[in-house]
Formats: structure tokens, C-alpha cells, sequence
């Protein structure tokens, strides 16, 4: 069956007593459940089940401090601890496979290679808010990880740790694969809610927040295939060794998805806290600048967070540093460009995405992106007209904060920043009529 | 009817697992998109029938989602990525070779009906760039030696 030939530190992983999320993906074996049992796994899922009640799963992931992984980082147990205890409706849990976020590859790592991890934290989740009926959203194009999901989900009724009454304890919990139908705003909660009970995916208006009325208007929790993946580590470890991993505000490890212009690209897991710049230049991570070239910029969270400059670059990975230092932690992807890349032209890219993706549900983020992306073409194409630049920042400046979710921000503050940042370059294509930098990378 | 009897059996399947049978939509269009390479009015009746949701309901889900294509397409869909980090690592000129081999521009098909040439956004396959996804597969890390070996592979099998 299907296999990225994505690059992972799967063996340092292994030599380390903090990381665990990587351990086994080099393992062909450990999409089997026999495998993945011999490994201690669905260890901790039958420790909850019969050893804790739910409230002590919930202070037991809030004291670890894990953070969402999805983006915002928000903490996992906290957010469960917002399900309404007296509803008398049933809770859902949605795992957020939805993964399309420009430069971020992790959750298919997970889902392809260690999916009842996956499933494993999925069912801890569950259990802590009360859930019976739990969904993974995988984007509609990981086609291959649904099948693999499927499979494992399979295997895990079959061994009793799904299905009617789990360990005997009573306990009932079935899963639902669901994919999606490309569109990246169904990465977001809402959307990813509507999405599910077949609507267009389109977000909506908060509150009521889905932990208070979710799917079918139901309390639900949302959470990122890697949040859930390491719950069971917490579980197993215990909250105060998760805490000491990390930093203190950002507990545990996190996974980077490396991209762009590093000799090795790849996902690399490392404790929160890790130096942006060992991940880009370290021989056993990044590897330095694709021909030994000048670094120009990284974008540290994904393609909606601020961009960095060579002279940012000394800062650690954790949710605090990357805000002190300007930008965001964000999904975690890296992407990383080189002095032969022009930067409207980045931006052109980025903003071609976002005017697409935007779901139209609100005025400043339909029109909004749809101005800036003709904006920008004209610019990048060298017929920007005096005043042009000027007009792309007014119009960012009308979207962010104005928008119903998060995806209007995400499409200007990469551009600010790098008004910020680049301002000269801009400016050059308006006086020049040209690129500062001509942009061709050729494929061989 | 184009829907086999197999589609309508995972459809069906599909169906019981959740609460509502509006969320059978999405699973229920890509079973039919995976066997017929489109969907259109036509299969948003027949799925109608099988999970009783209204066929404007459906064709109102089916246009908000690109995956799935409205109109039949070559056999193999060759979609390229071309966002941030394919385009880095030379997208743009994987997708001019691809043009050259395949005699298209991108929106077409080839005339033997073999071929159709997209352009996609992120394919979550970041870290293995340049990228494609033909049909339900992902080809990685992409060389032009790799992209002829991929096309004469699909070329000698169909
Ligand atoms: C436009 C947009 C796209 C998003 N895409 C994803 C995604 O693909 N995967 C994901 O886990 N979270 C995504 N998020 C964040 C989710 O809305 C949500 O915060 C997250 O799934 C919560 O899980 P976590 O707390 O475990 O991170 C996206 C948010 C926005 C605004
Ligand atoms: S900000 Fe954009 S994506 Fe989000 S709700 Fe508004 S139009 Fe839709
Ligand atoms: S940018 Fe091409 S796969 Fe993510």
C-alpha cells in the first residue's frame, strides 16, 4: 500500500526518552495492530477506560499543557473541559485530518504510518468528553489515508478496542471515516462542521462555539490528527513528564514539516523550544541552503503566518518565541527561500490560494482577496502603476479583523509582513517595471 | 443508471453510519466520482434515491467541492501542484514540461482521451516537492526523468 518517501528523523526519535510521536514511522509493520500493541499501543486507552473517570483524562491533559497542533495552539484539555457536562444531547469528536495548509505534510506522516495512534488518542479524547461517535475529516485528497484509517479502524474493532462495551467496561465508542471534497476552509472547525453534515463548507458565525453546539448542534470538539496523537503519550508518561518536555509555556514536542530550499527537506519531531536555525542548518535536520545560496526568508507556521528575515531567524520554536519574534508557530511547517526568489511573486502565489479558498461567506474576504490578487498580479507582472502598493496594504488593512474566520487574516498578514520586511522590493517593481530578483527554478 | 451495483452497496454502507443522511453526501459523491471520474445531474438523482437527500441539496454540496469533477476527463487526471513549496522547488517548470509532453495547456485533455492536465492547490506533500496527484495517487519528489517514467508506465497499462 501507498507510502510517502517523505524523510523523518524516525531514528533519533527512537534514541530519545522525550520524543515519541516519530518513533515507529520508519517501521512498515506498525500500520498492523499487532505491531503497533507490541509497541504499547492502545495501553493507555485501556488504562482510562478502566482506571480513570473522565474528569481526571481532562486534568490529566490539562496539567501535560499540550496545545492544539492544528494552528492556533490552543490547550487541548481546556477545551474539553468546555463541553457542557448536564447536555443531555450526544457529544462528537472530529479529528481535523484536513491538512492543507501551504507546507504542511505531518498528519499523512501519522495517518499513513501510524494510524491506530491516531485512532488511539481519537478514543482517549472520546472518552473524556463523553462521545460515543467519533469522525476523522480527512481531506478528500489523501485518498490513500482514508483507506489506510479504514483499515486500521477495522483491525481495532476486531481486537475490542473499539465497538460495544470496550474492556468490558461498558464503555460503547464507533468511528466514521469521512473525506472531504478539496477545499481548504474545511480545515477550519466550523466549516470542517458544516462540511461534515453535507453543506457547503462554508464557517460560521461563533458563538455558539462547537464545544457547545457543534456537529448536528451537538457539543463537539475539534482537534488536529497530531493533538490527538499525543494524548496517549500523556496519558502513558504522565502530565508532569509531558510538562517537562519543551518549554514552559509550550509543553512537549511538535512536529515541523521542513520545506523549500533546504537540503533536507522533510518532518523533522523535536521538543517545542527547538532553534529555528538547527532546523534549517543542522546535518542531521535541514541540512543548510539549497546550493550553499544566501537565505532571503522563512515563513516559520505555515503559509498564513508573518514571514522572517535572515536576522529574525535566531529564535526558538515555541508558541511564545515566534510570537515575541513576530510571526506565529502556526501548523508548524517551515518553508524556506533563498536570495533567487523574488517576494511578490511568493505573495502572488499565496494570495492566488487564499482568494480560491475563500469560502465567500463574508464581503471583505471574497472581494478583498479577489482585489489583492489582481493587485498583485499586475504588480509582479511589472505593470504596477505609483500608488499600487500603497492600495494593497489599505486593502489588507480592510480585511484583517473584519472577516467571520480566521482565513481573512491568514491571507494579509503574510503580505504586511513582507511590506514590512520588503518594502524596498515592492517598490522596486513599481518604479522598475520588473522583479528585483527573476525568479526561475528549474526542475530536473 | 451509471452507478454500479457495488457503488450503490458502499453508498448504502456509507449512509448507516451517520446520524443524518445529509452527511452521506460528501462520502456518497466520492464513491461516484471515484468510479465515474465525474459527477453530474444525472448521478446527483441516482445518489438522491439512495440516501432520500433532494438532488438540489446534493448539487448544492457537489458545486462548493473541486475534487470532483463536473464533466468526464481523460482516464488519468494529472494534477500538479503548483503552491508554495512546489513552486519553489520548480512547479512552474514541471508544468511546462508536462505541457510539452503532453502537447495540452492546462484545463485540456489529450485527444486520445488518455491525458487531462490540471493545476491544484497544496497537496499536503510539502517536504517532497514538486508534486503531483494522478487520480487517487500521489508521485513525489519529482524529476523529469521520474515524470517520463511515470507517463510511460500509465501509457503501457492503459
Ligand atoms: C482557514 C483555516 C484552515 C485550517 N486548516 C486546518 C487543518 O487543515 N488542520 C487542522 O488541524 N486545523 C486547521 N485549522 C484550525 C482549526 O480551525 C482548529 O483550530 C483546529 O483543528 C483545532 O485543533 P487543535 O486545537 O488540536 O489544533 C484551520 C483554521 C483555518 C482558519
Ligand atoms: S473570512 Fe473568508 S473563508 Fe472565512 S468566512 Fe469569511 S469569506 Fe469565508
Ligand atoms: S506546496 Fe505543493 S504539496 Fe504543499
Amino acid at each position: 500500500m501507498f507510502y510517502s518517501p517523505v524523510r523523518t528523523n524516525a531514528a533519533e526519535v527512537a534514541k530519545s526518552d522525550k520524543l515519541h510521536l516519530f518513533r515507529y514511522v520508519e517501521d512498515p509493520e506498525q500500520v498492523k495492530i499487532e505491531k503497533f500493541e507490541e509497541h504499547g499501543g492502545y495501553v493507555a486507552w485501556k488504562k482510562v477506560l478502566t482506571e480513570m473517570e473522565p474528569v481526571q483524562v481532562i486534568d490529566e491533559v490539562k496539567n501535560s499543557g499540550l496545545r492544539g497542533r492544528g494552528g492556533a495552539g490552543f490547550p487541548a484539555g481546556l477545551k474539553w473541559s468546555f463541553v457542557p457536562k448536564d447536555s443531555p444531547k450526544p457529544r462528537y469528536l472530529c479529528c481535523n485530518a484536513d491538512e492543507s495548509e501551504p507546507g504542511t505534510c505531518k498528519d499523512r506522516v501519522l495517518m499513513e504510518r501510524d494510524p491506530h495512534a491516531v485512532i488511539e488518542g481519537m478514543a482517549i479524547a472520546s472518552y473524556a468528553i463523553g462521545c460515543h461517535q467519533m469522525f476523522i475529516y480527512i481531506r478528500g485528497e489523501f485518498a490513500h489515508c482514508a483507506d489506510r484509517m479504514e483499515k486500521a479502524a477495522k483491525e481495532a474493532y476486531e481486537h475490542g478496542h473499539l465497538g460495544k462495551n470496550i474492556y468490558g467496561s461498558g464503555f460503547n465508542l464507533d468511528m466514521v471515516i469521512h473525506t472531504g471534497g478539496g477545499a481548504y476552509i474545511c480545515g477550519e472547525e466550523t466549516a470542517l462542521l458544516n462540511s461534515l453534515e453535507g453543506e457547503r463548507g462554508m464557517s460560521r458565525i461563533r458563538p455558539p462555539f462547537p464545544a457547545v453546539e457543534g456537529l448536528y448542534a451537538c457539543p463537539t470538539i475539534v482537534n488536529n490528527v497530531e493533538t490527538l496523537a499525543s494524548v496517549p503519550h500523556v496519558i502513558n508518561h504522565g502530565a508532569d513528564w509531558y510538562k517537562s518536555l519543551g518549554t514552559e509555556k509550550s509543553s512537549g514536542s511538535k512536529i515541523f514539516s521542513l520545506s523549500g530550499h533546504v537540503k533536507r527537506p522533510g518532518n523533522y519531531e523535536v521538543e517545542l523550544g527547538f532553534p529555528l536555525k538547527k532546523l534549517i542548518y543542522d546535518e542531521d535536520y535541514g541540512g543548510g541552503i539549497l546550493g550553499d545560496k544566501k537565505l532571503k526568508g522563512v515563513i516559520p507556521g505555515g503559509s498564513s503566518t508573518p514571514f522572517l528575515t535572515p536576522d529574525m531567524i535566531d529564535i526558538n520554536l515555541d508558541y511564545e518565541s515566534l510570537v515575541e519574534g513576530g510571526s506565529m508557530l502556526g501548523s508548524g511547517a517551515v518553508i524556506v527561500f533563498h536570495e533567487d526568489t523574488c517576494i511578490v511573486w511568493i505573495i502572488k502565489r499565496l494570495t492566488h490560494f487564499y482568494r480560491h479558498e475563500s469560502c465567500g461567506k463574508c464581503t471583505p474576504c471574497r472581494e478583498g482577496t479577489a482585489w489583492l490578487e489582481k493587485l498583485i498580479n499586475r504588480i509582479e507582472d511589472g505593470q504596477g502603476k505609483p500608488g499600487d502598493v500603497e492600495k494593497v496594504e489599505e486593502i489588507c488593512g480592510n480585511i484583517l479583523g473584519h472577516t467571520v474566520c480566521p482565513l481573512g487574516d491568514a491571507a494579509v498578514m503574510p503580505i504586511l509582513s513582507t511590506l514590512k520586511l520588503w518594502r524596498d522590493e515592492w517598490q522596486y517593481h513599481i518604479d522598475y517595471g520588473k522583479c528585483m530578483v527573476k525568479t526561475d527554478f528549474e526542475f530536473k | 443508471m451509471i452507478l454500479t451495483k457495488e457503488s450503490v452497496n458502499k453508498i448504502r454502507e456509507k449512509l448507516q453510519q451517520y446520524p443524518k443522511p445529509k452527511s452521506a453526501i460528501l462520502p456518497a459523491l466520492t464513491v461516484a466520482y471515484r468510479q465515474a471520474g465525474y459527477v453530474d445531474e444525472g448521478i446527483y438523482k441516482e445518489i438522491s434515491k439512495i440516501i432520500n437527500v433532494t438532488t438540489v441539496e446534493i448539487a448544492e454540496a457537489a458545486t462548493f467541492y473541486t475534487l470532483f469533477a463536473k464533466e468526464p476527463r481523460g482516464k488519468y487526471l494529472i494534477q500538479v501542484c503548483h503552491n508554495i513549496s512546489c513552486a519553489l522547488l520548480g512547479a512552474d517548470s514541471l508544468i511546462g514540461y508536462l505541457q510539452e509532453k503532453l502537447n495540452i495547456k492546462i484545463g485540456e485533455t489529450t485527444e486520445d482521451k488518455m491525458f487531462t492536465l490540471v493545476t491544484v492547490e497544496c497537496l499536503g506533500s510539502c517536504s517532497t516537492a514538486p508534486v503531483m496527484q494522478i487520480n487517487q495517487d500521489y508521485y513525489e519528489r519529482l524529476t523529469k526523468e521520474k515524470v517520463d517514467q511515470v507517463l510511460e508506465d500509465l501509457r503501457s497499462k492503459a
